[in-house]
């Protein structure tokens, strides 16, 4: 090739999407190379928004890492308190009260509501429908009423306690929530009529963002962007927690693998949802909603409370060998608990010495796997596709830089 | 006759009083720039509030009754605002003058197409035979303004916005001018007010009738003219941040501001002008209502205007509510809409308007 047609040939432009982008939904950078609209290259970067969640809460008892988790992924803060309390519980052998278990639930799934309605107004939003982003705030904000109704705070709740949940609700709350769940199906419906058959919104999605089953699986995705690929693998149903064994759901499932079989199978979860949320009030039983043997905030440094005769926990892929006698030294056990948060499998891994601290804590975060996915699903589409993707697998930068 | 180049004559003489006639055209233009200007902030304020009514929210309404001095604000705040230029990159060719006179150019361009515009039969500043061509060469021109933005600007947000908007320009002007053949057939005229008296021989005097495809065409293609949801694409605010005017700050920003919003209104008056019979009422309601032709003229006069307004802004409002309703199309997707659907479309209508017009 001359100088001078060397000097014509064309190459490829790189621009730098995010951290400070409208639409990558937080902190996320991309760095996409781009032939014309094309992507040819896309490579996520994160880190922007590390908060060493994790070594953090080595330096702190059990119990005061909770305040921690709220502050993950911070759309949906109720799931992750759930997620780790479920965890330490299984890990130190706390029971749970049977109307605890269903408070979690039903607060669990309105925070499932509450995350679907954040992720389907900005994942709207991206592709330029705004009015969905409005209406379905507006529910969000009815939503928050509850939590503030429950624990008085609205984002970063802390509800949820090893052991239980730390006040009880009260008929006013049931009530609300009753109202509510009987009204969100039809404001469902509102947001399906304004989208779900609008050409501009199929041509935008329908076989945009296509990931195999066997792909899905290998990237290790979970949660819708999973089940969007049609795997039924959701951790409600494969290794219950909180109330979950006791209620009857089904699981949305998609077949095409596309961004608009993800929005459906949220959609659809919405519905899920609101059925299991309205099974938990009729069938909440009474009683206490924190084990009085729950540890406190002073369990300090000193020896980890150990329930005396309990079998331990089943889950426990790791389950802790019970001496007789503890030998000089710490002892160390380790376990790995996945509780289903909105955006996919939320799992806390602990390393545990016997004391009062996590040895080590590693939050395994749906939002940080899903970023990973985002070259595959974008090299070879366009840079409207680009937004499209960022929103059909729902990260929130919080959790996935921990 | 025998015509000899050196006995050449004007085509039309000077008026004695050459100077009372430019002084007139002069406050015509003042009052037609004033006018505008005034709209395209109540434009702002009107979008605002109807968008904002849609999707379950007021609105602004803090500053003034009804937040009616919010635009007036916004105007005071971009006025005050610092005017950034960037710098150009190390061995960067680009002029910064280039990047100061972009804005200049789209607004020169679509204010100047209200030239030709008449707001009621004896308002107009330019009463030119070719108006309608006139309209859409200018809006070409403001094509180069938006080029040149992106180009001048150094960033690749900004490029890439000029490089969508260049190319969704062109490909839909060729629908655009394409949907307004028929207009032309039928009217036998490029001027507007041929246009629009040749709307009155029917009974409804709206084209929009035997000319609902060519204004299916021509409102799609407005839309896509003035960079308006569902075609936003240069400025898609979730994909290139602003667009090509990304690196713009204060008043050179509210320069490409008020271009589009003029670009907004001079598109809805021809859209009126064209396909909604301009300033007149229908026919028939003359002949339902006798007393209407006995009104004096100074009062017929100011019902022209306000039918004309009227009309415009019902115009808008479609704007406004297109762009509360629908989500954005992709960048490949709009250039397909424009060239497969469009253009055709475009052409079947000239083809069915040629065909009755000969054989009726």
């Amino acid at each position: 090739m001359s100088p001078h047609l060397r000097r014509l040939a064309t190459k490829e432009l790189t621009i730098n999407m995010g951290p400070q982008h409208p639409a990558t939904h937080g902190v996320l950078r991309l760095v996409l190379d781009l032939d014309g609209e094309k992507v040819i290259k896309c490579t996520p970067y994160v880190g922007y928004l590390h908060r060493g969640t994790e070594k953090l809460g080595e330096n702190r008892t059990y119990p005061m890492v909770l305040p921690l988790t709220d502050r993950l992924d911070y759309v949906s803060s109720m799931a992750n308190n759930i997620g780790y309390c479920v965890a330490v519980e299984r890990l130190l052998g706390v029971s749970v009260p049977e109307r605890a278990k269903f408070i979690r639930t039903i607060m669990a799934e309105l925070t499932r509501i509450a995350n679907h309605i954040v992720w389907l107004a900005t994942h709207a939003l991206d592709i330029g429908a705004m009015t969905v982003f409005l209406y379905s705030m507006r529910e969000r904000e009815k939503i928050l009423e509850l939590y503030e109704m429950a624990c008085g705070a609205r984002l970063t709740v802390t509800y949820p306690r090893i052991g239980g949940v730390r006040c009880d609700i009260n008929q006013e709350f049931i009530d609300a929530c009753t109202a509510f769940i009987n009204e969100f199906p039809s404001h469902v419906e509102e947001y399906e009529r304004l989208i779900d058959q609008n050409r501009i919104w199929l041509v935008r999605t329908k076989g945009i963002g296509v990931i195999s089953a066997e792909e899905a699986i290998n990237w290790g995705l979970t949660g819708p962007t999973l089940r969007g690929s049609g795997v039924p693998y959701d951790v409600r149903k494969c290794a219950p927690y909180d109330a979950y064994d006791q209620i009857d759901f089904d699981i949305p499932l998609g077949t095409n693998c596309d961004v608009y079989d993800r929005y459906r199978c949220r959609m659809e979860e919405f519905r899920q949802s609101v059925r299991i949320i309205r099974q938990c009030l009729e069938k909440l039983p009474g009683g206490l909603v924190l084990n009085p043997d729950a540890p406190g905030y002073d369990m300090a440094a000193g020896p980890r409370k150990k329930p005396a005769p309990p079998a331990p926990p089943p889950a426990a892929g790791a389950a802790p060998s019970e001496a007789p006698a503890a030998p000089a030294g710490p002892q160390f056990e380790d376990l790995y608990v996945a509780t289903e948060v909105p955006k996919g499998e939320l799992g806390f891994y602990f390393v545990s010495d016997g004391t009062g601290k996590p040895y080590r804590m590693h939050v395994r975060a749906p939002s940080f796997v899903h970023a990973s996915v985002l070259p595959r699903l974008c090299e070879g589409g366009l840079v409207a596709d680009v937004i499209a993707n960022i929103g059909t697998i729902d990260i929130v930068l919080g959790e996935c830089d921990r | 006759m025998n015509p000899s180049p050196y006995n050449f004559t004007w085509p039309f003489s000077p008026p004695d009083n050459i100077v009372l006639v430019i002084a007139i055209i002069l406050g015509k233009i003042l009052v037609m720039v004033a006018a505008a200007m005034l709209h395209v902030a109540y434009c702002t304020w009107f979008e605002r509030k109807i968008i904002g009514h849609m999707q379950v929210r007021i609105g602004p309404n803090r500053v003034g009754p009804f937040g009616l001095l919010q635009p007036i604000a916004d105007g005071i705040k971009l006025f005050f605002k610092e005017d950034v230029i960037p710098r150009p990159g190390v061995g960067s060719t680009k002029f910064r003058i280039v990047f100061k006179v972009a804005p200049l150019l789209v607004l020169f361009a679509t204010l100047s197409s209200l030239a030709v515009v008449p707001v009621f039969e004896a308002f107009y500043i330019a009463n030119i035979n070719i108006g309608l061509l006139y309209i859409l060469a200018l809006s070409a021109v403001s094509t180069y303004g938006i080029i040149m933005a992106g180009w001048a600007s150094d960033s690749k947000y900004a490029f890439l916005g000029s490089l969508r908007s260049s190319a969704q320009l062109i490909s839909y002007e060729v629908a655009m001018g394409l949907s307004l053949v028929g207009v032309m057939m039928l009217a036998g005229s490029l001027n507007f007010i041929d246009i629009v008296k040749a709307q009155q021989t029917s009974w409804h005097g709206m084209y929009l009738i035997p000319q609902f495809l060519g204004y299916f065409v021509f409102m799609v293609s407005a839309l896509a003219e003035t960079n308006r949801a569902p075609f936003d694409l240069p400025e898609a605010e979730s994909e290139l941040v602003a667009g090509y005017f990304v690196e713009y700050s204060g008043m050179r920003f509210a320069l490409f501001f008020l271009g589009e919003y003029i670009a907004m209104i001079v598109m809805s008056c021809v859209a009126v002008l064209c396909f909604w019979g301009g300033w007149g009422l229908p026919p028939v309601l003359y002949k339902v209502v006798p007393a209407l032709n006995d009104l004096p003229q100074s009062v017929k006069t100011f019902i022209e205007a306000v039918v004309f307004l009227c009309k415009v802004y019902s115009h808008l409002f479609l704007y406004y509510w297109i762009r509360a309703t629908l989500p954005r199309y992709r960048y490949d997707q709009l250039m397909r809409i424009g060239w497969t659907v469009l253009i055709p479309l475009a052409l079947v209508n000239i083809v069915i308007t040629a065909l009755v017009k000969y054989f009726f």
